[in-house]
C-alpha cells in the first residue's frame, strides 16, 4: 500500500472543511447575542430561551418527533420483512415486483411521492394530518430500511441459522432467535435513519399533511422563507447536536459487533 | 447460493412478503396510478377539484362516461406552452452540471479517503456521511447565512478588499449549484468510495512497474475500474436533482423555475392538480432512462455480492 501523497491529503480536508464549515458557522451564529445574523455581539443562549417560549416551534417539533417514531417503527417491521424476504426466502412469485417497489421510492423525486399520495388520500376521503403524514413517511423510509438490513444479511455467516434449524429448531424460533439478534444492529442503523429522514423531510409532508398537523420543517421552511432570524439557528442546531448523538452510538454499536 | 432459501419451506412465510407487498401496492403503485389518470382530468372548480370523479354507485354506464372523460388536453398544454419547456431544460441543465461538479469535486476526497489506513478510513467515511444526517433544510439554511447581503462571505471579501461592493450571491443559479453540491456530495462521495476501496494496489505497483507514469497509471487503470462507483454516484445525484425543490426554490432566483418547483407552484398556488399531475408524469419518463440504468447497475452489484 503506497502511502496517501499530498495530492490525496489535501482533497479530502478541503472536502471535509466545505462540509462542515457551514454547519460550524451556523452553530457558532446561534449563540450570537446580536438578533442581526452578520453581526457578532458577543456570547449568548438568549435564542435558547427565546425558543422555549415559542409555542407553536414546540408544538412542531412534538408533532415532528410522533410521526417520526411511529414511521420509523412501521418502516423498521416493513423494510425488515422485504430484506428477510429477499435475502433468506429464495425464489418466490413477485420477487422482481417486490424488489422493485420497494427500490422505486429511493429515486422517485419527492414531489411526485408526495403529490401521489395526497391524491390517493383524496380520492378515498381520508382526513389529511398526523396519520397521513405518518404513512407517508413510512412508504418514503421503509426501502432504506431493507438497504441496510439486506446487505447485513447478505454478509452474514448462514451456518449459523442452518445449524439451528438442524438441530431441531423451528423457522420462526430460529428467525427471532438467531436471524434478528445478529442483523439487530443494522436494523437499529435502519430505524434511526428512517427517523431522521422522517425528521428531516419537508416536501412529502407539505403534501400529505393538513390543518392542525405542522410538523418542524414546515414550520422552519415558512420561517426561512421570511429570512434568517438566531432562534431558526438554535433549533438547527439542538436538531445537529441530537442527530450527531444518535449516529455517534449506532457507529460505536457496529464498532462492537464487527470488531 | 443453496443458503438463500433459508426459509424457504417455513409455513407463514409468506407475510414477509404480504405485509410489504400489500403496502406498497396501496401506498405506492396505486397512488401512481391516480397521478396518471388525474393527469387525464380536467380541472374543475370543486372539491376535488378535477373532473371526472369516478362514480362507484353508476356501475358500468359510469365505468364507460368515465373513460370518455379522460384527454390528453393536459398534456397539450404541456407542449403548447413555453413555460413547462424552459422548466424542464432548465432542470435538465442543472442536473447535469451539478452532477459534473459533484464528480470532479467528489472523486479527489473519495480517492484520497480510499488510500488512507483502514482505521481512518472507517472514521473519515463516517465524517463524510454524519452532515447526511443532519436536515437537508439545515444545511440549505446554513448556505443562505453565508450568501445573504451582509452574510459571512460578503462580509469576508469586502474585509479582504478582494470586492468593492456586496455581491448578489443568493437567488442565483450560482446559489443553487453551491447548495446542490454541497447537498448531494456524500450521495456522490460513498458509491464513489465503495468502488475505489476494492482496487488492489498491487495493479498499480504492476502499471509502475511497467514504467507508467501516475498520471498514465490513473488513466488506464484507476479510472476505468472505477466507472461502477461513478455510474452510481452519477445516477444517484441526477436522478433526484432534477426533481428537487427545496434548493432551488430557498436559493434560487425567480427568473426559470425548476420543474419541482413548477409543479409545487401548479399544485399549491394555481391549484391545479390536473396540470400538476402531468408535470409529475412528464417528469417520471423524463428521469425514466437514468431510473432504468440505476436499476440495472443495482441488480447487477447484487448479483455480483452474492
Amino acid at each position: 500500500m503506497r502511502r496517501p501523497s499530498t495530492f490525496n491529503v489535501v482533497s479530502v480536508a478541503l472536502g471535509l472543511a466545505f462540509l462542515y464549515l457551514p454547519i460550524t458557522i451556523l452553530v457558532i451564529y446561534s449563540f450570537n447575542a446580536s438578533r442581526l445574523v452578520g453581526v457578532w455581539g458577543g456570547w449568548s443562549t438568549r435564542w435558547y430561551a427565546v425558543l422555549l417560549q415559542d409555542q407553536a416551534l414546540l408544538e412542531a417539533a412534538r408533532t415532528s418527533l410522533g410521526i417520526a417514531f411511529l414511521s420509523a417503527s412501521a418502516s423498521t417491521l416493513l423494510g425488515t420483512s422485504v430484506a428477510l424476504a429477499l435475502a433468506r426466502i429464495g425464489r418466490f412469485a413477485g420477487r422482481t415486483a417486490l424488489s422493485a417497489m420497494t427500490y422505486a421510492p429511493l429515486v422517485m423525486p419527492e414531489v411526485i411521492i408526495g403529490l401521489s399520495l395526497l391524491l390517493l388520500f383524496v380520492a378515498v376521503g381520508f382526513d389529511r394530518g398526523f396519520w397521513t403524514v405518518t404513512v407517508a413517511h413510512t412508504t418514503l423510509t421503509m426501502c432504506f430500511v431493507t438497504i441496510i438490513v439486506q446487505a447485513r444479511l447478505a454478509d452474514m455467516d448462514r451456518n449459523l441459522e442452518e445449524a439451528a434449524m438442524d438441530l431441531g429448531c423451528p423457522p420462526l424460533r430460529t428467525l427471532l432467535t438467531v436471524t434478528l439478534p445478529l442483523a439487530a444492529p443494522a436494523v437499529i442503523s435502519g430505524f434511526l435513519l428512517a427517523f431522521s429522514l422522517s425528521l428531516d423531510d419537508l416536501v412529502i409532508a407539505s403534501f400529505t399533511t393538513g390543518p392542525g398537523a405542522t410538523t418542524l420543517p414546515i414550520r422552519i421552511y415558512s420561517e426561512v422563507r421570511l429570512g434568517v432570524k438566531p432562534e431558526i439557528n438554535a433549533i438547527c442546531t439542538l436538531m445537529i447536536a441530537a442527530v450527531s448523538v444518535a449516529v455517534v452510538l449506532a457507529a460505536l454499536l457496529e464498532r462492537r459487533r464487527t470488531g | 447460493m443453496a443458503a438463500m432459501n433459508t426459509f424457504q419451506r417455513s409455513r407463514g412465510v409468506w407475510l414477509l412478503v404480504l405485509i410489504p407487498g400489500l403496502w406498497l401496492l396501496v401506498f405506492f403503485l396505486v397512488p401512481c396510478l391516480i397521478v396518471l389518470k388525474i393527469s387525464l382530468s380536467q380541472t374543475a372548480l370543486a372539491q376535488p377539484p378535477y373532473t371526472p370523479v369516478f362514480d362507484w354507485t353508476e356501475g358500468w354506464a359510469g365505468l364507460t362516461a368515465f373513460f370518455a372523460a379522460l384527454s390528453t388536453s393536459n398534456y397539450a398544454a404541456l407542449a403548447a406552452d413555453t413555460i413547462y419547456l424552459a422548466s424542464y431544460l432548465k432542470s435538465l441543465e442543472v442536473a447535469a452540471l451539478a452532477t459534473l461538479m459533484l464528480l470532479l469535486i467528489g472523486y479527489p476526497i473519495a480517492y484520497g479517503i480510499a488510500r488512507a489506513g483502514a482505521r481512518a478510513q472507517a472514521i473519515l467515511i463516517l465524517l463524510v456521511i454524519l452532515p447526511f444526517w443532519t436536515s437537508f433544510l439545515i444545511r440549505v439554511y446554513a448556505w443562505i447565512t453565508i450568501l445573504q447581503h451582509d452574510g459571512l462571505l460578503n462580509r469576508t471579501l469586502l474585509g479582504l478588499g478582494i470586492i468593492a461592493s456586496p455581491v448578489a450571491w443568493l437567488a442565483s443559479d450560482t446559489a443553487i449549484y453551491i447548495g446542490l453540491v454541497y447537498s448531494y456530495l456524500p450521495f456522490m462521495v460513498l458509491p464513489l468510495y465503495a468502488t475505489l476501496q476494492k482496487h488492489d494496489p498491487a495493479l498499480l505497483e504492476a502499471a509502475a512497474d511497467l514504467g507508467a507514469r501516475r498520471w498514465k497509471a490513473f488513466w488506464s487503470v484507476t479510472l476505468p475500474l472505477s466507472w461502477p462507483g461513478i455510474a452510481a454516484g452519477a445516477l444517484l445525484c441526477f436522478i433526484p436533482i432534477v426533481g428537487e425543490f427545496v434548493i432551488p426554490d430557498l436559493l434560487g432566483g425567480s427568473e426559470t423555475m425548476m420543474i419541482g418547483q413548477t409543479l409545487w407552484t401548479e399544485f399549491f398556488a394555481n391549484r391545479d392538480w390536473p396540470i400538476a399531475s402531468a408535470i409529475a408524469i412528464a417528469l417520471l419518463c423524463v428521469i425514466l432512462g437514468p431510473i432504468a440504468m440505476w436499476e440495472n447497475l443495482r441488480a447487477r452489484q447484487l448479483q455480483g455480492s452474492a
